[in-house]
């Protein structure tokens, strides 16, 4: 099987936007975190200054979907029906952490939950919630 | 003569093409966002195909929060565009759902608009679509705080907190 967490980083490395943006894996199976690093390209607001909440919303969606390639039930991608993110504090410019947590693992339906934050995890940035065919 | 009065700070921008817009958001402009069009509290944004911006490998098609962040930006520009006065804005809060998939290696388009604003919150409705404006494939809806701080924005003369 080789190293788990190399594992997930050759899935994340299998997406292009992944990739495009720098997404790396960290942590090891169960506690999974993924790692936006900071790049003065993701700014969204250069007067504040802030990362783009798109950006974010992307990473956290990014994150809810390699949880679910994680728990490792079936191979192929999830589809997304729906995703919506909650704001919380500006994300300033440096590197951001998520971690999802599936929270319902149906038939057909998977929802999931994601928290994305900088320097304490006790302060979130931003959170997310998806609902996936898978 | 009297000086002209705007109903809308942004009125004398509004029109096609304004690259302004997007010039002042590095996010934005490093994805190569688009302003098509701005107007009464709604803009329209396009952001060029890329093969850096596809999710699903096997299928050629675009990573849904690429659209998300087209999204969230012509949003924030539809607020912008809805205001009589610029003032902070901050996103409160983003859902969009999938209505299918976007067709592989077409430009993608949104057109947000701010149906609502209060005091304090601004309401947005948006969609997104490669090749029909009536056959979307994603729809959009978010809230905004007005007045969030007191920084400046990407929108000349105003501002945006989370870009």
């Amino acid at each position: 099987m080789g190293n788990p967490s190399s594992r997930m980083q050759s899935l994340l490395d299998g997406i292009p936007y992944a990739r495009f943006l720098g997404v790396r894996v960290a942590g090891s199976k169960g506690h999974r975190e993924l790692v936006l690093p900071f790049r003065p390209e993701l700014i969204g607001n250069p007067i504040l200054p802030a990362i783009h909440g798109g950006v974010l919303g992307a990473f956290l969606e990014l994150t809810a979907i390699l949880c679910l390639l994680d728990a490792g039930v079936r191979e192929r991608l999830p589809k997304p029906i729906n995703f919506s993110i909650d704001y919380l504090r500006t994300a300033r410019p440096r590197d951001t952490h998520a971690r999802a947590e599936i929270f319902k693992l149906g038939q057909r339906i998977a929802n999931v939950h994601v928290v994305a934050w900088q320097t304490d995890p006790a302060k979130p940035v931003a959170s997310g919630n998806g609902k996936f065919l898978w | 003569m009297p000086e002209e009065k705007f109903r809308y700070a942004l009125e004398p921008l509004f029109g096609a093409g304004v690259e302004a817009m997007v010039k002042h958001t590095p996010h934005a402009d490093y994805l190569g966002i688009r302003v098509v069009e701005i107007g009464p509290r709604y803009a329209v944004m396009m952001l060029p195909y890329r093969e850096e911006f596809v999710g699903d490998p096997a299928r050629g098609v675009v990573f849904g929060g690429v659209i998300t962040t087209l999204i969230d930006h012509a949003s924030g520009l539809a607020v912008a565009c809805s205001l009589p006065e610029l003032v902070a804005i901050a996103t409160i809060d983003l859902r969009v759902d999938y209505l299918r998939a976007a067709v592989p290696g077409k430009d993608l388009f949104v057109r947000s608009e701010c149906y609502r604003h209060t005091k304090n919150v601004a309401f947005v409705r948006a969609s997104a679509w490669e090749e029909e404006p009536n056959d979307p494939f994603a729809f959009c809806l978010a809230t905004f705080m007005l007045g969030a701080n007191r920084a400046g924005s990407p929108f000349p003369g105003g501002g945006k907190q989370h870009g």
